[in-house]
């Protein structure tokens, strides 16, 4: 099996900011990778080269088999591009917004104007086709601007944030659609701030962060890196919880993580059940009341706490908060 | 990438903007609200002031006059429209889409600027109408005023180029709006769209007289018979050989601006 998208040392420098700083990337055909980091990592950029659309200041890659700095044009008419935002002109219709896109990659007219009916139906815009995209909702135009992406079946499809601003259904929609594809044996590229995405729809994951690949692997495989399990529970009492952290952090195998507001106690354990009833124990004799105690295996989140030393987009702000402290 | 190519392309962009033009009427009739207030301002307000060359503030004879120079104003800001146009396509990631696709590149900003001629000829039907409605004719054979309308849409076209490429480094509509606003409304009053040139001071009336928006108008008001009787020859080598002086500026705005408003659209849409 050869290797869909390759890029090798992929440099991108802005006036005084480096968006990409050697980013290196291999998908095999047929599969999907996910390529995950926070906003401003880098993933738009790195899109945005292997779709032609920017020229790198160093590096090379390769998409389908073309040298995507060399041959822009041929890299174009084998790849399907939907963006952060959905490009579709909200003054068309559905049907004329793919026909015009199936024109555009020179399939006749015939041809451009079954293709839009085809892909209408099978994003279940078809009662809609006829009216100016303006009209959409967000999921939809989302739809319509994948299935602009998909006009020429291409082999090769970015997909770059494709849930980002859209509702829990639309979102499940949308990873159905995904799935579909990926079954059908085209490769996707996709990024995203979702952890729970990458680990769906993913074979693959690659974690970027200030412009450079910081861990990769399938989902498995990151959350091995980080270590077995967690022991997760919920105090009844905040005021105890700096007691339970002592009496508990001897049977951890790393730095547990407290959340006052939550009353919630995290800590990467490596025993399993023993240690969870070993806990149990200690908490009892120390009349520690729990609401919740559970072991889990890690999550994404875990992943990039422990991979970036922050947690991911949710924690954000307040990220940046504490990180400004700190300066 | 062969020129059919090109050609096929631009056909299907501008049909989209075409397309854009019907949905949203509104669009084209702001274009035309300001003209036309021009019109009904110069014609009954100022026109009663202004004199015409050979007519002593004849307002009738100021209103035929004046029709030239509105319908130059009005297609030079038609013409703007190609920027904010492809400004807001920029915004809106349509043009990225356009970039992604295996399309010829150059088609992109062909098809917008010949959808900006068919906006601009919508334009000068609307005020043409107008103008009858003020009282303006058209005293010339057929051939001469068809190649009047022409001049005005050919310098209109090579200035939606030089728009084209403004659009593409400014990617904001409304900073597009308002340079333009700014660069074009000196342009168009510094000339004799809607005075005799005699009434200028020294320094101001050269430029005028040099001013291209001066001579397309000049060319328009020969060609649609609309010079007062007893007008003097005009001043200036210019405005002496207006056809000619225009087509000019047709030329190398066209030269200049279509190459470098496509290299932009290549290199720097990209962020």
């Amino acid at each position: 099996m050869t290797d869909a998208i390759v890029a090798r040392g992929l440099v991108k420098k802005y006036k005084d900011v480096t968006a990409l700083d050697g980013v290196d990337l291999v998908v095999p055909t047929g599969s999907v990778l996910g390529l995950l980091g926070p906003n401003g990592a880098g993933k738009t950029t790195t899109v945005r080269i292997l779709t032609t659309l920017l020229r790198p200041d160093a590096g090379s890659a390769e998409v389908a088999g073309v040298d995507v700095l060399a041959r822009p044009s041929a890299v174009r008419r084998k790849i399907g591009l939907s963006g952060q935002y959905a490009a579709v002109d909200e003054y068309l219709t559905g049907y004329e917004n793919l026909e015009m896109v199936g024109r555009l990659y020179h399939l006749g007219r015939k041809r451009a104007q079954a293709r839009a009916r085809e892909l209408l139906a099978s994003f279940r815009l078809e009662d809609a086709a006829d009216r100016p995209a303006r009209t959409y909702s967000g999921g939809m135009r989302r739809r319509l601007d994948l299935a602009g992406a998909l006009v020429a079946d291409p082999p090769v499809l970015f997909l770059d944030e494709p849930t980002t601003g859209l509702d829990p259904r639309g979102r499940t929609d949308m990873w159905d659609v995904i799935q579909t594809l990926a079954k059908g044996g085209t490769t996707v590229m996709l990024t995203t701030q979702y952890l729970e995405e990458a680990d769906l729809l993913a074979d693959e994951i690659v974690v970027i962060d200030h412009g450079r690949v910081i861990a990769q692997g399938t989902s498995d495989e990151l959350k091995r890196q980080v270590g077995g399990e967690r022991l997760e529970l919920v105090v009844q009492d905040a005021t105890r919880l700096a007691r339970a952290r002592e009496v508990l952090e001897p049977l951890g195998v790393g730095t547990p993580t407290v959340d006052e507001g939550r009353r919630a106690f995290v800590m990467p354990v490596s025993g399993g059940p023993e240690v969870l009833s070993e806990a149990l124990r200690r908490l009892e004799a120390e009349q520690i009341g729990l609401d919740d105690v559970g072991l889990r295996r890690p999550t994404l989140d875990d992943v990039f706490l422990a991979l970036t030393g922050r947690a991911t987009q949710e924690d954000e702000n307040d990220q940046l908060e504490t990180s400004g402290a700190r300066r | 990438m062969s020129a059919l190519t090109v050609l096929s392309d631009a056909n299907v962009v501008a049909k989209r903007n075409i397309i854009k033009i019907k949905r949203v009427p509104d669009l084209l009739v702001f274009t035309t609200l300001s003209p036309i207030m021009f019109v009904l301002l110069f014609a009954y307000v100022f026109g009663g002031a202004i004199s015409v060359p050979g007519g002593d503030a004849d307002p009738e004879l100021y209103r035929e006059y004046l029709m030239a120079g509105i319908f130059a104003q009005t297609v030079i800001f038609g013409a703007t429209i190609t920027g904010a146009g492809l400004a807001e396509d920029v915004k809106k990631g349509i043009i990225d889409r356009f970039r992604s696709l295996p399309m010829a590149p150059s088609a992109v900003l062909t098809g917008r600027t010949l959808s900006d001629v068919v906006n601009n000829v919508l334009v000068l039907i609307v005020m043409s109408l107008t103008g009858l409605l003020v009282g303006w004719r058209i005293h010339t054979s057929f051939w001469e005023a068809a190649g009047g309308y022409l001049l005005l849409i050919l310098f209109a076209y090579s200035i939606s180029w030089v728009f084209a490429w403004i659009g593409m480094l400014v990617p904001s509509p409304e900073v597009v709006n308002n340079a333009s606003f700014i660069v074009i409304f000196p342009l168009t009053f510094i000339a004799n769209t809607f005075v005799p040139l005699e009434s200028l001071p020294g320094p101001l009336r050269t430029i005028a007289e040099w001013n291209p928006v001066s001579t397309v108008t000049q060319a328009a008001r020969e060609l649609f018979g609309n010079i007062p009787p007893g007008t003097p020859k005009p001043t200036g080598w210019p405005l002496q050989h207006p056809e000619l002086y225009t087509s000019i500026w047709v030329l190398v705005f066209l030269v200049v601006f279509v190459p470098v408003a496509n290299a932009q659209y290549r290199h720097s849409t990209s962020r």
